[in-house]
């Protein structure tokens, strides 16, 4: 049996998947301290008693991680706990100070919500399950040994600058009616996750910092049974594109399992970036209990119903709801703006456009020939180094006549290179157009004297012939000419008239 | 005069303020008697002598400075090793925190320092507060003054013994299940465990955080009264702590030291009264004899029934334990503390086993082991929620009976100071002695133990505590009814202190 291909495996088995999110919240102080969140400090310079875990220290709930939550929540179409606990996760790992994460268990924040993403026109709902609220663990590296991880290290190092970073955690409920689209789902919803956190202002959502982290939970169901399958948990998935490698590696490897009679065992998987395929997590047999209880040192939670409706009427437009908004105002198609939300741009587009550019240009330059450049660097389009001000020059300068679409991708690719602006790279390159009409003159002239057999023929009424003499001027003037600007010039110093 | 450490807290600092004594002279009188006499009481794990001396000078320049001290300005304290003291050793007595100097000060440690209270350094205790004898130290058993061959309670017996053992007039403790209150009455002293919440707990090494409380301890009840009022007050760094300021304790026992309890609804719990045996009979003795001193104050005696007490013992000890498997897990030699066999061979997973080992003695792990048990899935529900069904019908108990009475009294232990190595062997033989001071534990209401005789049945004369109980933020009624009862105890009978056989060289 030859293995199976995404395509195969998709009409064998029907995926069921599932999503965990972490997301840092961008509070100023840690969950239960009031310790600064600054990614990229030195280590261990964000630090008290209380994030360190030393004797005595206390846990006071830092009120913002809260209303961010609820904020979280309700954009989710979640119902808010009128009443709910923090609870200890209890388990021995050198990351956490206390060897127990203050987290949630069966009593979330926020539950039962669910967020539509679109897919090629299709709406598919993706449930919530819960929008917890808990404390992220202190980094590890691993220093010496082979790969990395905790065992064969020869030593490890802890920082605890990231321990007590309020840490949400969004959990779906299991989709299982994505179809073959599954992958492409699980992307449009993390996208669509990410474009809400960051317009609700509560974390900056850095995928490479970390700052959101998906855990992709996935099973395959042959075609026709309603019994799920065993599912695996895929961590270590840290951008958009991950999201959907790391979903069709694991449909491709279960299918090949599944084909061959084999089991699916139950497991953590680490995505790997490089070879875009999961490995299995050290097997541990046996199931870890948390032995979960409710947070002696906090008092429970319950946020005000009044609260929690000012929350609700201060919440910000919602993605969803701006790009229905975009679409009439900017005149699009449906699947228009679509396309740039599942690839993350659509504040890109809309700042584009906001900075000048119509829209149609906008668009063409973000999935076009930006959305190349950021994939041939193993970026996500969004986080190219350029401005929407930026792009919006360079669409100017096109329409103004001062480039070319070919000057401007060079543009492009000098703001990528240097940093700078648009200006002064156009400066810099000598990449604008030549329309200075003396400059220009001069180099017909010198095109007429260095080809007379073809001035001739020109002369001669074989207009198609001035092609040549266009093309040594383009040349003398390394592209920077406008192609219409010059043959007029010739033919005007030719004495022929069209 | 009597000499200087003699004095009750409230003459010491009306000493220091009138100019009668220095506070560095009332510092050194402590230093010496400390001295002399604690190598055989085995009260302090710790004496910090130049803190001592300095926090002492500092109070002397204030006043020279015609400052205005507080009322406990320049008054010496010891200080259970379960609380952090920045710069100084604090181990709760445990050899896991071997060598660790806290890098901060605990609230209440705080709160001591500005009141201008003299800490003479940190006292011995049942390994991380586990235990009614002390005897579980991992450094030294400690001494009852009245009978260096018994314990001075526990977990806090360091504390008690100081104070019995007139090596400070006060002393702070901390009370999980009695830990306070036992002690006191063991040694002959009080100790008043406050309202849940009334006293920051921001610096407690804990043992069970739902039950811990810190309190004070002191030779009489406007002592303990005035060490309360510094301790207690919201605290921001303390979720659980109390917003709403506490009452007056100081002013209650002013007031009831005037003697006149009529008016007042005295309930004795009927469940704490031994009628299934268990408390020594001349506890009992001792008992009846407080409630007819009360009545003589004024006092309506009543007798109330709270059932379900009975299953506080065991409801306690699936809480606790399953508490503090969690809050010693932090105790894994990564950050501080012992650690034991990090040769650059064993793995972290080894190191970790080997400190923990190494480092906690056989009653913690065995509460460690308890309440992991009690905590795991599949067992949670039979043990530590069906322990908090219980905590509530205790709760509901006390409601009820307030509903009845004013304050509720009981014994506060089965019995007096038993032999060093009497109650070691069986567990449940220690854990009895918590029997009369865990409901409140488990309801988080106020309860003070105060002298109320002496008793020989047991050998030598040895000291019998009253357990006062009182609805929660309403610690000043313990105050009052224990204040008026030492009034009344010390008019017939003189201060049972002066019972104490000499230590040293003086008493």
């Amino acid at each position: 049996m030859s293995a199976p291909t995404y395509e195969t495996a998709v009409t064998a088995y029907r995926p069921v998947f599932g999503l965990e999110t972490h997301v840092e919240l961008g509070t100023a102080s840690k969950m239960f301290c009031g310790c600064a969140t600054d990614f990229g400090a030195e280590p261990n310079t964000q630090t008290c008693p209380v994030c360190l875990g030393l004797p005595g220290a206390l846990p006071v709930a830092n009120a913002a991680a809260i209303e961010y939550t609820i904020k979280i929540g309700l954009a989710l179409n979640c119902s808010i706990a009128s009443w709910c606990r923090f609870a200890r996760k209890n388990y021995f790992y050198p990351d956490m100070p206390k060897n127990y994460q203050i987290s949630q268990y069966d009593e979330p924040l926020c539950f039962d919500g669910y967020l539509d993403v679109e897919i090629a026109g299709r709406t598919i709902r993706v449930g919530i399950e819960r929008v917890h609220l808990e404390e992220d663990t202190g980094k590890n590296t691993h220093v010496g040994g082979a790969t990395g991880r905790i065992h064969g290290a020869e030593y490890s190092l802890v920082d605890f600058n990231r321990a007590g970073i309020p840490l949400v955690e969004i959990v779906t409920k299991p989709v299982p009616d994505a179809g073959p689209e599954a992958p492409e789902v699980a992307r449009a919803y993390v996208s669509e996750l990410r474009d809400i956190l960051r317009t609700l202002g509560v974390s900056d959502v850095k995928m490479e910092q970390g700052s959101l982290r998906c855990d992709v939970n996935t099973s395959l169901t042959p075609a026709g049974s309603s019994e799920w399958g065993t599912r695996t948990e895929t961590k270590n998935v840290n951008s958009l594109r991950s999201v959907e490698r790391a979903m069709r590696s694991e449909i491709i490897r279960q299918a090949e399992i599944l084909d061959a009679g084999g089991k699916i065992v139950q497991e953590t998987r680490h995505f790997q970036e490089t070879t875009g395929t999961t490995r299995s997590g050290r097997s541990k047999e046996e199931a870890t209990d948390y032995r979960y209880f409710p947070e002696p040192d906090l008092v429970p939670l319950a946020p005000d119903a009044d609260w929690v409706e000012q929350i609700r009427a201060s919440l910000p437009e919602l993605p969803a709801a701006r790009r229905a908004r975009l679409q009439t105002e900017l005149n699009l198609g449906p699947d228009e703006l679509q396309a740039l939300a599942n690839a993350g741009l659509v504040d890109r587009f809309a700042d584009t456009v906001a900075a000048g550019a119509p829209a149609a240009e906008a668009r063409n330059w973000w999935l076009g020939y930006l959305a190349q450049q950021a994939n041939s660097r193993d970026l996500e389009a969004a986080a190219l180094p350029i401005t929407p001000a930026q792009v919006a020059r360079v669409i100017e300068l096109i329409e103004a006549g001062t480039l070319s679409t070919a000057l401007g991708r060079q543009v492009v690719d000098g703001v990528l290179e240097t940093g700078d602006d648009v200006d002064t790279v156009v400066a810099d390159r000598h990449l604008g157009l030549v329309s200075d009409t003396s400059a220009l003159t001069a180099a017909a002239q010198a095109a007429i004297e260095a080809n007379p057999d073809v001035a001739d023929k020109v002369r001669g009424g074989k207009l198609a012939a001035v092609g040549v003499l266009v093309g040594a001027v383009m040349k003398a003037t390394r592209g920077q000419a406008d192609a219409a600007t010059v043959r007029a010039l010739l033919l005007e110093q030719l004495g022929v008239s069209e | 005069m009597a000499s200087l450490h003699e004095l009750s807290a409230a003459q010491t600092a009306e000493a220091i303020r009138t100019g009668e004594a220095s506070a560095t002279e009332v510092a050194r009188v402590h230093l010496d008697r400390i001295g002399q006499i604690d190598g055989e009481l085995k009260a302090f794990l710790h004496v910090d002598t130049d803190g001592a001396l300095a926090a002492a000078a500092a109070v002397d320049a204030r006043r020279s400075a015609g400052e205005e001290l507080g009322p406990l300005a320049g008054v010496p304290l010891a200080m259970k090793d379960v609380v952090v003291t920045e710069g100084l050793p604090t181990t709760s007595g445990s050899k896991i925190l071997q060598g660790w100097i806290p890098p901060y000060d605990a609230t209440i440690t705080r709160r001591v320092k500005q009141a201008g209270i003299v800490m003479l350094g940190k006292t011995n205790m049942d390994e991380f507060a586990m235990g009614s004898s002390t005897e579980n130290s991992a450094y030294q058993v400690t001494r009852n003054p009245w009978d260096l061959s018994r314990v001075p309670g526990g977990s806090s017996g360091g504390s008690s013994a100081a104070v019995a053992g007139y090596e400070a007039p006060l002393s702070i403790g901390t009370d999980t299940g009695g830990s306070i209150r036992q002690p006191a009455a063991v040694t002959g002293i009080v100790g008043h465990k406050p309202t849940y919440g009334a006293v920051s707990r921001y610096g407690l090494i804990a043992f069970s955080s739902s039950l811990d409380q810190a309190g004070p301890f002191g030779r009489t009840v406007l002592d303990t009264a005035l060490l309360h009022q510094v301790l207690a007050g919201h605290d921001p760094a303390d979720s659980t702590s109390i917003p709403e300021s506490g009452p007056d304790v100081v002013a209650a026992t002013v007031e009831g030291a005037r003697g006149d309890l009529s008016g007042l609804k005295v309930a004795i719990v009927t469940e704490l009264t031994g009628a299934s045996g268990g408390y020594q009979e001349g506890v009992l003795a001792r008992f009846r004899d407080a409630v007819a001193v009360l009545q003589k104050l004024g006092a309506e005696i009543v007798e109330v029934s709270c059932p379900h007490f009975d299953y506080a013992l065991a409801a306690y000890y699936l809480i606790a334990p399953s508490e503090c498997s969690s809050n010693l897990a932090r105790f894994d030699a990564v950050r501080y503390g012992l650690r034991v066999g990090d040769d650059g061979r064993r793995s972290l997973e080894e190191v970790m086993s080997l400190t923990r080992e190494q480092g906690f003695g056989p009653e913690v792990k065995r509460r460690i082991m308890i309440g992991t048990y009690a905590l795991s899935s599949g067992y949670y529900d039979a043990y530590y929620g069906q322990a908090q069904k219980v905590r509530t019908l205790i709760a509901d108990d006390f409601r009820k009976a307030f509903g009845q009475a004013d304050v509720l009294i009981s014994p506060t232990s089965p019995f007096v100071a038993f032999e060093i190595g009497e109650r070691t062997a069986d567990p449940m033989a220690m854990y009895v002695n918590d029997l009369c001071t865990l409901p409140a534990s488990l309801a988080g209401t106020p309860a003070i133990s105060v002298p109320c005789g002496l008793s020989d049945e047991a050998g030598p004369p040895l000291p019998v505590g009253l357990q006062v109980m009182a609805p929660a933020m309403a610690d000043d009624r313990c105050y009052r009814v224990a204040a008026a009862f030492e009034a009344a105890y010390q008019a017939a009978n003189g201060p049972i202190l002066q019972h104490l056989p000499s230590l040293g060289a003086s008493r």
